[in-house]
């Protein structure tokens, strides 16, 4: 490894432990301490089998909407639309799974998989469509589907798909025979999010789709003149990234919640920006990253209950850390300074037309 | 004859603004005619709903027209409504507005040190300060503060007496009142000013700008810091005036509406002010109608309006509109 491409690996660590110095201040600032607070991150993450478990469950949908975002930023476009794609994914996947009652584990598991998968990528799809025809800016495209569909999952919950006799608004569980299976308290779901992390790495970077991809991504001209329909890769990327946002939305409910009920898998899309940028948008990266977040995320009631210090501190911490990434990757790409990492990757669109 | 003579003069744009006012004005008096105090509710829902939009809307096109996208109004709208109402529960409500104006400003010019002298992508700077915004706001956040004081409703003398638009418009708060006022100075100072010549200039054509002596950066700072200040003004109207209290997450979406209407108003302040009473209108008849159970709408579908909307309106105009030409782009001088 020569010195750049180890400064540059080493930036997200750096930023990392930057992040949580600030988010010490910020708890001691707050009356608290951040001994104890630390100590409830490394009880809640890490110290038995089941935290572990916690925090790979709590990993699993984060690296799939980190993916689902990479998958984005590679094609120049910024998917902060995750988070409702991985509600539509999830919601639909818990109706196949609790609505089909007779299917063998075999087709009944794969198939409300595949139905999450297909409904995260119709929204983005919808989007693409949008992006490329009609020049409407994926940013404000994404965040208004956001919220027709937190409605409309809400709306599905508590109307039609509600489990009668509740008084919470929520899916009747799902069948048995569409759950994901735990093995030894560790989620199987969060392996199937690896093998996907080597897929669209391998998708990105050995096949031509992946080429072509980072070429609109790199410079939409130059795409446009070697022959390649920018439109269609605008709308193929961008429905490729709600399909990974809606498989992750589909694990959830069939290997972590059981069931969909609104409000349980809220900020997993944001979370998925940080994690892509922590990442440096290359997708493996996506797996640590990943758990980073979940581990953090994975101790937030150990933080209430051991340090009286609110969750929402994570948030801090991952916002500083994520500012710290972004300010010195752009300055090397603005200042054309390459390095191996592949952070030249990012190149958004910032302008409103198409 | 001399009325006929003065309408040809004025250009296409002003005409039509001009008819579209007439014809508002028009169908609402009749509105009013028939269902009286039923309009009235309406449109006081419309510029209710409109005045923190408008706001919003005023910070992204002073930010764009110097050439500097701000994806994070939603985040200074949240902090300014956040430190205005925490303010305000400590040291009054004057105290609470200004603090939010400030802390706004402070956001703006962070995104204007982040896009002009650290040239991170705009996008990502503000989707920054979006996140930072909901993680702090959230984290000293506090439950049971109630403010000193509250806003005032000013009545406008003569012309709160004019039969519904003296009740609509001239009988609100004080920060609504400076809304107005804000529009309406904004639309001079960017068409009739040395400064808002230069501004668009520097949107435009940032090199051509800096040729003939407008220092870019500069302009661009003040510019995005002022629209900071606007997005922090927007959002203590919406926690000190309009609703009295604080939330998390309390702007959902509103920041990222008011862009949608920036690009629909064509970063005009007097048309976008026109795009964000259009929503509140369509909106205020939407939740009438569902009032009166004329329309029976599940609620969650009337909370996804304003987006469904938003998308309707921009895969109609965005193609065809033309922003700043330099919007999104850093300078470098060469």
């Amino acid at each position: 490894m020569n010195r750049q491409r180890v400064q540059s690996a080493l930036l997200p660590v750096v930023a990392v432990l930057v992040a949580f110095l600030i988010g010490a201040i910020v708890v001691l600032a707050d009356g608290k301490s951040p001994v104890r607070a630390a100590e409830a991150v490394i009880k809640g993450s890490m110290a038995n089998r089941a935290a572990i478990g916690a925090t790979l469950e709590k990993a699993t949908p984060l690296i799939l909407t980190g993916l689902a975002v990479i998958v984005g930023m590679k094609a120049g476009l910024f998917n902060i639309g995750a988070q409702g794609q991985l509600l539509l994914g999830s919601i639909m996947s818990a109706y196949v799974g609790y609505r089909l009652t007779v299917l063998p584990t075999v087709v009944h598991l794969p198939l409300a998989l595949l139905a999450g998968v297909a409904f995260g990528a119709v929204p983005a799809f919808v989007v693409g469509v949008l992006k490329a025809y009609r020049g409407v800016h994926e940013v404000i495209a994404t965040i208004m589907m956001n919220t027709i569909l937190v409605n409309l999952t809400d709306w599905l919950a508590g109307g039609p798909w509600m489990q009668p006799d509740q008084a919470i608004s929520k899916t009747p569980p799902i069948q048995a025979s569409a759950e994901i299976p735990k093995v030894a308290d560790l989620p199987v779901g969060f392996f199937l999010a690896v093998v996907m992390a080597f897929v669209v790495w391998f998708l990105l970077s050995r096949t031509t789709l992946g080429f072509e991809l980072g070429t609109v991504g790199a410079n939409r001209d130059a795409a446009h003149y070697a022959g390649m329909s920018v439109k269609g890769i605008t709308v193929l990327a961008m429905t490729l990234s709600g399909a990974l946002a809606g498989l992750g939305g589909a694990i959830e409910t069939q290997g972590v919640v059981g069931r969909f009920e609104p409000g349980f898998n809220r900020g997993l899309g944001f979370d998925g920006i940080t994690i892509a940028l922590l990442a440096k948008v290359s997708p493996r990266a996506a797996i640590p990253a990943a758990l980073l977040i979940g581990a953090l995320r994975a101790s937030s009631t150990q933080l209430q209950s051991i340090a009286q210090v609110a969750p929402e501190i994570v948030d801090v911490i991952l916002a500083v850390a994520l500012l710290l990434v972004a300010a010195p990757m752009i300055i090397r790409w603005a200042l054309r300074l390459r390095n191996a990492s592949g952070v030249e990757g990012v190149n958004l669109n910032t302008g409103w037309g198409s | 004859m001399g009325i006929v003579n003065a309408l040809r003069r004025l250009s296409p744009d002003s005409r039509n603004t001009l008819v579209a006012v007439l014809t508002g004005l028009v169908a609402a008096y009749i509105a009013y005619g028939i269902w009286d105090f039923k309009a009235t509710a309406v449109l006081g829902f419309m510029v209710r709903y409109s005045t923190p939009l408008a706001l919003a809307a005023m910070c992204g096109i002073l930010c764009e027209r110097s050439g500097v996208v701000n994806i994070g109004i939603e985040g200074q709208m949240l902090v300014g409504a956040f430190v205005a109402f925490f303010g305000a529960t400590w040291a009054g409500i004057v105290f609470g507005v200004v603090a939010g104006v400030v802390v706004g400003a402070l956001l703006g010019a962070f995104l204007a040190v982040c896009a002009v002298s650290w040239r991170i992508n705009q996008i990502i700077a503000g989707t920054v300060i979006n996140i930072l915004a909901a993680g702090v706001t959230s984290f000293f956040y506090r439950q049971g503060r109630t403010m000193k004081g509250s806003m005032p409703t000013w009545e406008i003398p003569l012309l709160k007496d004019i039969p519904l638009l003296g009740k609509v418009f001239f009988q609100n708060q004080p920060l609504t009142y400076l809304t107005f006022a804000i529009v309406i100075v904004l639309q001079v100072m960017l068409f009739r000013t040395p400064w808002g010549l230069r501004t668009r200039a520097v949107g435009e054509h940032p090199s051509a700008a800096d040729t003939v002596g407008v220092n870019v950066s500069l302009y661009r700072y003040g510019n995005v810091a002022a629209g900071g200040a606007l997005a922090g003004l927007a959002g203590a109207l919406l926690s000190v005036e309009a609703t009295g209290t604080f939330e998390r997450g309390m702007t959902s979406g509103r920041g990222f509406l008011a862009l949608a209407i920036m690009i629909m108003g064509r970063w005009r302040p007097s048309l976008a002010w026109a795009a964000a009473l259009f929503f509140g209108l369509l909106n205020g008849l939407v939740n009438q109608l569902n009032f009166e159970r004329v329309i029976d709408v599940p609620p969650q579908f009337i909370g996804m309006l304003p987006d469904v909307l938003t998308i309707v309106v921009l895969a109609t105009f965005a193609g065809r509109v033309r922003a700043p030409a330099a919007s999104g782009q850093p300078y470098t001088k060469e």
